[in-house]
């Protein structure tokens, strides 16, 4: 990891209301080069969509963001931080796994595969992080779990497991339990793609919800309708690098590279 | 196709309201049922008629005083091996997926070597370890024993049957933890869930129906294996049987007496095992498994019932 940042740049990083700030992100599996040089802002209070074809990268991005995956290369800022690493002077310190985890309180996560506990109900799937890594009492916890679950819908299936429930109901569960940590911004990678078309719209809604408090969401997804619709900015993947962006509605009615046109020709 | 279905089952008779479904017969199962009883009976009639047996004999000592005391030392070694094992078993998988190559060798060897020796020998080795080190000094914390006053016949039984358990222990373990998804860790990760709460919390009560039901069947052995102690000399059950028949000369009553009493124990655990299992499943399934009772009573159903009219006819319009 090499770092060129100076301090100045990093008072800015702060200073701004800059969310996410990636320099230059490099990876790779071996000899298979993934991200190739990602720059991106992301503003708070933003939503950004991350679009582009199978294998471009967008998940493992994503999963920089929370350092979910370690970065070779380029520095990620997030809310005015270096992610995984300490800053020292001009010395970056890998971060301890501890320090890690209290990091990623603060940035939620929605999976494709939901990834719910399923040994544990609808309301303990909610509690567990807050009871757990954030220490807050239960009490207080269950009160806003069961806010959270009312705002998706989901009150009257709190004693539940995640088994028996259908896919959008496990992925509303899911975002209600990054959303109890109080978290400043939320990633989603493809929240929608492993469920059947008719359960789409009830995730989505929930996502606009979200959205429309203000909170910084990036998603990386193949609705184009909700990046048209509720997206601020839209961001084209291929091949390691952001081919193009711009404004949602602009990008994806009207595509300047040859690229981004190709792939919206195909989803669309 | 249709028309056979009504043509060649003469005996089904169609209303106008659908099919009525003729009971399967299951000659078979009752046959085999009726055999195997019998052979039962036959056995069960040799046994209670041939005195040698010494029937009284193994109803006096069932209850007597010091084979009481041996089921209960055989329960206390059992119980506390296992839980040695389990906790050894935990630590030993959990270094065998570490990062750390040091870890997870150290971790192999152990499981290497204390799988490779037979556990009656590592039971002698330990008895005889004042042999190797007469006095046992904790350097650091000033203390010294005396080999010999410390490594008592009991405190060499529960070490070796112990420390043998947490090599299998840690195999079963591992199994169990590598049969979580691994998105759990992921989903636990990203919310902040630190390695051990993860562990604790997540991956091992998800582990744990994998890791029950050989527990189950390692705990059942442990108990039986317990009796490989009485060679050094611990009253438990096969000890104290063998000390009353070698003073009586009733080899057979009193070797029946101690099998009569493992196989009462098995018989709980196999019923606690059940349960446990039960209640790990919590969530896996939308339904909990059967009870016993009703796996039985499912073997016997006969299919009684009436497709609706919809059935019938979803089944004509796909022809
Ligand atoms: N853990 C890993 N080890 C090795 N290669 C990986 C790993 N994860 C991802 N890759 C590779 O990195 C590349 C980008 O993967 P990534 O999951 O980021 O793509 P994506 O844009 O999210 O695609 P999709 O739309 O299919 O989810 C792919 O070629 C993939 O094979
Ligand atoms: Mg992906």
């Amino acid at each position: 990891m090499t770092m060129q940042a100076e301090p100045a740049e990093a008072q800015a990083a702060s200073g701004s209301n800059r969310m996410i700030w990636a320099d230059a992100i490099h990876k790779s599996y071996g000899r298979n080069d993934v991200l190739k040089g990602i720059d991106l802002e992301v503003a708070a209070g933003e939503v950004v969509c991350l679009i582009g074809p199978s294998g471009s990268g967008k998940s493992t991005f994503l999963r920089c963001m929370n350092h979910l995956e370690t970065v070779d290369d380029g520095i990620m800022w997030v809310a005015g931080r270096v992610v995984g690493y300490e800053m020292k002077g001009d010395r970056l310190r890998e971060q301890s796994y501890a320090q890690v985890c209290r990091s990623r309180t603060k940035i939620g996560m929605v999976f494709q595969h939901f990834n719910l506990f399923p040994h544990m109900t609808v309301l303990e799937n909610i509690m567990e992080a807050p009871t757990v890594a954030l220490r807050q009492k239960k009490s207080v916890v269950r009160e806003r779990a069961m806010r959270l679950l009312e705002q998706v819908g989901l009150a009257e299936k709190a004693q539940h497991y995640p088994r028996q429930l259908s896919g959008g109901q496990q992925q509303r569960v899911a975002i209600a339990r990054a959303l109890c940590m109080e978290p400043s911004l939320m990633l989603f990678d493809e929240p929608t793609s492993a469920l059947d078309p008719e359960l789409v719209g009830e995730v989505l809604k929930v996502m606009k919800d979200l959205a429309r408090t203000g909170m910084t969401m990036v998603v990386v997804t193949h609705e184009m309708n909700f990046a048209r619709e509720m997206a601020d900015r839209v961001v084209f993947m291929d091949g390691g690098v952001i081919v193009e962006e711009g404004p949602a509605a602009e990008l994806i009615t009207n595509p300047r590279h040859p690229r981004t046109k190709e792939f919206l020709a195909s989803v669309l | 196709m249709s028309t056979l279905t009504t043509s060649t089952f003469g005996k089904s008779s169609r209303s106008s309201d659908g099919f009525t479904i003729v009971k399967a017969k299951h000659p078979g199962r009752w046959i085999a049922a009726g055999v195997l009883l019998a052979l039962v009976a036959l056995v069960l009639y040799s046994v209670f008629t041939n005195d040698r047996f010494g029937w009284p004999v193994v109803a006096y000592y069932f209850t007597d005083f010091s084979t009481a005391r041996g089921l209960l030392i055989t329960l206390e070694l059992t119980v506390i091996s296992m839980v040695i094992g389990m906790a050894l078993g935990v630590i030993l998988a959990v270094m065998r997926l570490s990062p750390n190559p040091v870890v997870r060798m150290a971790a192999a060897a152990y499981v290497y070597f204390f799988r490779g020796t037979p556990v009656l020998v590592q039971l002698l080795f330990w008895y005889n370890l004042a042999a190797l080190y007469p006095t046992i000094n904790l350097g650091i914390l000033g203390l010294q024993f005396d080999a010999n006053a410390v490594i008592t016949p009991m405190f060499a039984a529960i070490l070796g049957l112990g420390l043998n358990q947490g090599a299998y222990m840690s195999e079963i373990v591992r199994a169990g933890l590598l049969s979580v998804d691994s998105g759990q860790v992921e989903a636990a990760g990203a919310l902040g869930i630190n390695r051990f709460h993860t562990l604790r919390r997540i991956v091992l009560p998800q582990a744990m129906r994998v890791i029950i039901p050989p527990t189950g069947n390692e705990t059942i052995g442990m108990l039986k294996t317990t009796s490989l102690v009485s060679v050094l000399a611990v009253p438990e059950v096969l000890y104290s049987a063998q000390v009353i028949y070698a003073r009586t000369f009733d080899t057979i009553p009193l070797l029946i007496v101690a099998s009569l009493w493992y196989i009462v124990v098995t018989t709980v655990l196999s019923i606690g095992q059940y349960y446990l299992e039960r209640h790990f499943a919590r969530g896996s399934q939308r339904e909990l498994p059967p009870t016993p009772l009703q796996k039985i009573a499912y073997l016997f159903r006969v299919h009684d019932r009436r497709l609706p009219v919809s059935t019938k006819t979803d089944q004509e319009n796909s022809r």
